[in-house]
């Protein structure tokens, strides 16, 4: 159990790619932590500098009070899921659950003791002959899982750990996930490229682009105030709406509306106006920003409506399924209060 | 539907031909030995053993066999050890001019250990001292194996995921400990080929051991087999097919075996 710094990390490949860009971050012992972003964005080398499998170029990395920058991988303490999960093939799940045990001169009946006792927890109990090969992608991660949990780590990184699951299988993966760390309380950094994965799982995200954090929050925080328009595009499985608008008169001119600015801001001033289609709802009059109805799509119990405004700008807006709109039908979008985001025009930063 | 009749029967004929062709020679090994009057024909045998007796009794052919043995398992592991250690590094450090490196070893090792290299290897030989060593002509026949065997097993070795590495790194194993829990039992299926490989290379060849083994008492049965004569000078009929029996037993055994045992083929593993 260990809270883990981040100082001032830079890692810099060799063909001078900086993947983590002059990073600070602290994350608190216990805490389920996500690093989420794009591909690309040095998520991964920001876990494997963690982890000691990239050297760092500059910065420094602290587990618990223990400085590791240029320590081995094998004496920080901390235990690794990979992607690919990494389960040796032709070692038996109880082998590959002791490994850690072997490689630190357990003796036999200890190792033998901890894979049971870890694979029990896991309901891999049944399974402890068997080979990587015979077994189902769950079960590959819960053994993966077992191995990384059954030394007393630190610190537990996971690698896109449910990336390699089919869908219906990810569920039911996330939630063994969640409970599985709440129950260790073990510190924990995941990385992933799907948001809706960091916002189910993690007690805090890390939005990171080109080897920064754009955001760190909360997953309330990330989702309802994004900090400027990459996290705001990034976060949400329907995409925010982002159009252009201007300030003129207290008002805010917005494709082809008006509507009452949330922020007093000087006139003429250009903004970004970012609004989830969670958070629009759609009535005949009001005041919000009206369109016809080019779009209807099917999300199940809820359907995303695409408005096209007058001016040609496209405004997505979730309704539930009974009050799906005729298509062609004119409507309006009215904002929840207090919904409407804005974002500075030149660097997309959250105003205000 | 007569021409059809008359296609399959010359198949069958055709077959029959080719299939005699490679077959004969295998039942002359089989029977020959058993045979009490043995020819180069093949022939219903009038059973005997005392052909068995015969080669035991000469005074190398026992002694020539254990000399190959001894010879083509130092090869073999020199061989073995060697290209597994060589087509790790090859596989997984990046240096300029890596697969250039390959090739040209590749090509240059038919021409080192051939016959066109016979001279300047026995004067090598000799003037080290290595001449009639087991342990200098097992070194000049690995010598010879060692970049096809590189070749070979670095395909292998670049089929181990890196992660499996990097996660035995994590949990603290070492650079020793990576490359025996983990890397070597993955490349097994390449490591056993090459085992088998070099083990039969070796058995079968004859040149070296002739250049390098002057004495008769420390030569393997591949280079003993030429020297079978009676007095008059011919073929010792008497104890060739049963030398010949002897000499081809333990390349069958140890292909059985490691295709038994570690077999030549991957077990499990998941997609990445």
């Amino acid at each position: 159990m260990a809270q883990i710094s981040i100082d001032a990390l830079s890692t810099v490949y060799p063909n001078g790619v900086r993947a983590v860009d002059g990073l600070d971050l602290t994350i608190a012992d216990g805490e389920f932590f996500a690093l989420l972003g794009p591909s690309g964005c040095g998520k991964t080398t920001l876990l494997r500098t963690i982890a000691g499998l990239e050297q760092a170029t500059s910065g420094a990395v602290s587990i618990g009070d223990r400085e590791v920058t240029n320590v081995e991988p094998g004496r920080r303490n901390v235990a690794m899921v990979f992607q690919d999960y990494a389960l040796f093939p032709h070692m038996t799940v109880s082998e590959n659950i002791a490994y850690p045990l072997r490689v630190r001169k357990q003796p036999k009946a200890k190792q033998h003791e901890v894979a049971e006792r870890t694979a029990n927890s896991l309901s891999l109990g049944h399974l402890l002959e068997r080979r990587p090969g015979q077994l189902s992608g769950g079960q590959q991660q819960r053994v993966a899982l077992a191995r990384a949990v059954a030394i007393d780590a630190d610190v537990l990184l996971l690698d896109e750990p449910l990336s390699n699951l089919d869908a219906r299988l990810r569920l039911e993966a996330r939630t063994f996930l969640k409970r599985l760390q709440r129950e260790l309380g073990v510190t924990t950094v995941f990385v992933t490229h799907d948001q809706a994965e960091a916002l189910a799982l993690a007690d805090r995200i890390a939005v990171m682009e080109s080897g920064g954090i754009r955001q760190l929050g909360s997953p309330r925080e990330v989702f309802r105030r994004p900090a400027n328009t990459f996290v705001a595009n990034f976060i949400g499985s329907t995409p925010m709406n982002l159009v252009d608008g201007v300030v003129d008169g207290g008002q805010l001119a917005v494709a082809g509306a008006k509507m009452p600015s949330p922020q007093a801001l000087p006139d003429g001033t250009k903004v970004t106006v970012g609004v989830r289609p969670e958070y629009l709802s759609l009535t005949t009059d009001g005041i919000g920003i009206t369109g016809t109805v080019s779009i209807v799509e099917n999300l199940g119990v809820s359907s995303l409506v695409t408005l096209e405004c007058p001016d040609g700008t496209l405004i997505g807006v979730t309704v539930r399924e009974q009050d799906e709109p005729a298509i062609g039908s004119r409507a309006t979008a009215v904002p929840e209060s207090g919904r409407l985001l804005l974002y500075s025009k030149e660097d997309g930063t959250l105003l205000g | 539907m007569t021409g059809l009749v008359l296609r399959r029967i010359g198949y069958t004929a055709f077959f029959a031909v080719v299939l005699a062709f490679f077959a004969i020679p295998m039942l002359w090994l089989a029977s020959a030995p058993f045979d009490s009057k043995p020819g180069l024909g093949l022939r219903w045998p009038d059973w005997t053993f005392a052909n068995i007796q015969t080669t035991f009794d000469h005074p190398y052919a026992l002694t020539s066999l254990v000399n190959s043995l001894v010879l083509c398992t130092l090869a073999m592991v020199i061989t073995t050890v060697l290209a597994a250690c060589a087509a790790y590094a090859l596989s997984r450090v990046r240096i300029p001019g890596r697969d250039a490196l390959l090739y040209v070893l590749l090509l240059l090792s038919s021409v080192v250990t051939g016959t066109a290299a016979m001279v300047p290897i026995f004067v090598m030989m000799y003037q080290l001292g290595l001449i009639n060593s087991q342990y200098g002509t097992a070194l000049v026949i690995a010598g010879g194996m060692l970049p096809a065997a590189i070749f070979i097993l670095k395909d292998f070795m670049d089929a181990v995921p890196r992660s499996y590495e990097e996660s035995a790194r994590v949990f603290g194993a070492s650079p020793g400990q990576i490359l025996l829990h983990v890397v070597v039992p993955v490349a097994r299926p390449g490591i056993a080929t090459i085992v088998v490989w070099s083990f039969v290379q070796a058995w079968g060849n004859f040149l070296l051991p002739f250049l390098l083994l002057r004495d008769i008492g420390s030569q393997p049965a591949a280079v003993l087999l030429r020297t079978l004569q009676d007095e008059g000078g011919s073929a010792n009929l008497t104890v060739i097919p049963v030398f010949s029996l002897l000499y081809s037993i333990p390349v069958v055994v140890l292909y059985l075996f490691v295709s038994k045992r570690y077999g030549f083929r991957f077990h499990g593993g998941i997609k990445s």
